[in-house]
């Protein structure tokens, strides 16, 4: 009997993990599907719609270069979203901490043109990188030191990092050609070509997106092999124990949006050095952003809150849009639609999530799945 | 300049825009505070707002009856408010993040309507003022309080309704018991996810209403993008006020008026740059809330699924 399950165990849990990794799949293509019935009372051909879809995110090189550049925003956030989120914190400030990275960056970029590209690139990722860490930071220290919630905090904090970028481009750093010219657009110049980020290939596709790969690789080990990482998760999964075993809750936390932020920050750094080459808004924090900060978050969950598995998530993510502007064009429906779908893609993956999870009740004799805590609150020290 | 700041035209001029603006506020967050306090958090009010002014402006215009906008807006926040409450509470869904999916679809599905069925942007009259005979002639307190329209007068009403209903009726007290432990609650019979239901659907009525004040009685306009992150700061207010009706009246005018002085600020062009000025509300209400955050507790079960049986 004893044996008989223990040999039955195996191809189960590969059957069951399959599932896991099927049902977020399934659960996108469901809303592509209702997606359809929304094209169609727009009048277009969803066949039509979804196949240049497909062209747009996979047909050539050109295509593959841009679904990774798009996802390359979106490894960075969610991977600092997997850090923050096994620590029990909800962060939704990717948006801000994004903005607040590129923010630094631009600043050093065009602040050091001499400067030869071994130097000035790695300071303006840097920069970027403890610019992210600070906004998060502020959001850590507050939940943890003064019971803020970090939801709202992070929002206001998106808020307060978009205006500052609104000042900041149109005043003291733009483009003095704009100015010249009397065009004001709020944009900086462009940086000189030292700070460029290698290309991976003769495409769009820079060194960033390598750069956010590797990073997931070592979040992984750092958040399953370290002692530091294995406390954050500790107190992501249970707070009260954390503290009963001596572990100091609030500095995890603070610490976990610290990190959560800092890479977030160094995704903002590598889209203005290695895609846009200089800054700018449309007054808005998607403008720049592009909405990364809240598709990392979806990334994320779609990849289990796993680094790794936030790669291929990202991927999917970055094809959904690239191959959805395409769509755009080749069935002209207006780029609300993408917003939409979108939303749709967010609340049936999130939705779909019971099925995983009732399978992971199924099978007690096997070790059940980590599901944070989330939304802890730092004091009642009992 | 200073001294025109201080004249006792400016101020009642900057509190009567800041009770107006108040709003949308109230009814927003009102609502979210209903959800939040049988313990679910809804972060997608931004979206439902979005629809909610889609459909009082759209059904106005075409109608001329602002009664039926009112009415549209009820329906289409009451069953967005609906489908969150399948995905929090039945489906169990992490309720942060299916939030910002109806946001995201808030957010682009009223821009797709308005430009496939308006195009461009237009405008309707909306709610009139209504000048309450006496009270509005009184000096200074007439024009603050008295000279507003239906939908605001509905706001400040709402406050007392909410806080009645939470706090003096079975009703509320159920609400307050699901949020606070649904397992007792459902030991004593209560149905945790029928009070889940009901709760996120009247706040998305709420929601609803929150934008149609927008759209059919604050600025008669619909576009891109209307609210702005309103629907946010919303949900931001509800932990400002300490998930009470008069908290979340506290906040919303504070707020308001903090965005109603900037905005003069603006206008009579002192010299702060425009950008810090928006920047004022968002900065005050992180810096009054730590200040406040210390005493207020949230419900005990807020964005956790009830499972009956654990625990």
């Amino acid at each position: 009997m004893h044996q008989r399950v223990a040999r039955d165990a195996k191809p189960r849990m590969l059957m069951e993990s399959l599932l896991g990794a099927l049902t977020p799949l399934f659960a996108t293509l469901t809303a592509l599907l209702v997606g359809a019935a929304m094209l169609l009372i727009l009048g277009a051909n969803p066949l039509e719609a979804y196949s240049a879809m497909l062209r747009g995110a996979f047909g050539s090189t050109n295509a593959v270069a841009d679904t990774l550049v798009k996802a390359t925003p979106l490894l960075f956030v969610g991977v600092g979203i997997c850090i923050a989120f096994r620590g029990g914190v909800l962060n939704i400030g990717g948006e801000g901490q994004l903005v607040a990275g590129a923010v630094a960056a631009t600043t050093v970029a065009l602040a050091l043109p001499q400067w030869p590209g071994w130097a000035i690139i790695p300071l303006c990722l840097i920069v970027g990188f403890l610019a992210g860490a600070l906004w998060g930071g502020i959001a850590g220290a507050l939940k943890a030191y003064l019971n803020v919630n970090e939801i709202l905090s992070t929002i206001m904090l998106n808020m307060i990092a978009v205006q500052g970028m609104n000042f900041l481009l149109r005043g003291p750093l733009m483009d003095p050609v704009q100015i010249e010219s009397g065009s004001f657009i709020p944009q900086t110049a462009r940086f000189s070509t030292t700070t460029d980020l290698p290309r991976l290939v003769p495409t769009r596709l820079h060194a960033g997106a390598a750069l956010a790969v590797i990073l997931a690789i070592l979040i992984y080990i750092f958040l399953w092999r370290t002692t530091i990482g294995y406390r954050i998760r500790a107190v992501g999964l249970n707070p009260d124990a954390s503290r009963a075993a001596g572990i100091n809750v609030k500095r995890y936390m603070m610490l976990s949006l610290v990190l959560s932020g800092a890479l977030a920050g160094l995704g903002g750094a590598v889209q203005v050095l290695g895609l846009h080459h200089r800054m700018f808004t449309d007054g808005s924090a998607t403008g720049f952003t592009g909405g990364a900060g809240f598709n990392g978050i979806v990334a994320a969950l779609f990849g289990k809150l796993h680094p790794l598995g936030t790669i291929p998530a990202s991927v999917l993510f970055g094809a959904l849009l690239v191959g959805a502007n395409q769509m755009q064009r080749a069935v002209q429906v207006p780029s609300s639609f993408i917003t939409a779908l979108n939303g749709l893609v967010v609340v049936f993956v999130v939705g779909s999530d019971i099925l995983s999870r009732r399978r992971a009740r199924r099978r007690e004799s096997l070790p059940s799945a980590e599901v944070p805590a989330l939304d802890v609150q730092p004091e009642a020290e009992v | 300049m200073i001294a025109r700041l201080f004249s006792l035209n400016t101020i009642v001029g900057i509190i009567t825009a800041g009770i107006r603006l108040a709003t949308p506020y109230l009814y927003a967050t009102i609502g979210e505070t209903l959800g939040q306090r049988s313990g679910l958090v809804n972060l997608g009010v931004d979206g439902i707002m979005l629809m909610g002014a889609y459909a009082a402006f759209f059904v106005t215009f075409k109608t001329g009856s602002l009664a039926l906008g009112l009415l549209a807006a009820i329906v289409v926040g009451g069953l967005m408010g609906l489908v969150m409450a399948f995905f929090s509470v039945t489906l169990k869904a992490e309720q942060g993040i299916t939030g910002i999916g109806v946001y995201l679809f808030g957010l682009g599905m009223s821009n797709l309507l308005f430009q496939k069925t308006l195009g461009t942007v237009e405008t309707v009259s909306g709610f009139p003022a209504i000048h309450i005979p006496l009270l509005s002639d009184i000096p200074v307190l007439g024009p603050i309080f008295f000279r507003h329209n239906l939908l605001v007068y509905g706001a400040f009403a709402l406050v007392p309704i909410s806080w009645f209903i939470l706090n003096k009726t079975t009703l509320g007290l159920k609400i307050r018991a699901v949020g606070d432990n649904p397992e007792a609650a459902d030991s004593l019979g209560v149905s945790v996810t029928g009070v889940r239901y009901l709760t996120e659907t009247v706040g998305g009525m709420l929601e609803g209403i929150a934008g149609a004040s927008l759209s059919i009685a604050l600025l008669n306009v619909f576009q891109e993008n209307l609210t702005n992150g309103m629907g946010f700061i919303a949900v931001a207010l509800v932990y400002f006020g300490g998930w009470r009706a008069v908290g979340a009246l506290a906040g919303a005018i504070l707020f308001s008026t903090v965005n109603a002085l900037q905005l003069w600020l603006q206008v009579i062009g002192i010299l702060i740059p425009p950008d810090f000025a928006i920047m004022m509300p968002y900065v005050l209400t992180i810096v009054v809330l730590a200040f406040t955050a210390q005493r207020v507790r949230a419900p005990a079960a807020l964005s956790k699924p009830f499972e009956r049986g654990e625990g």
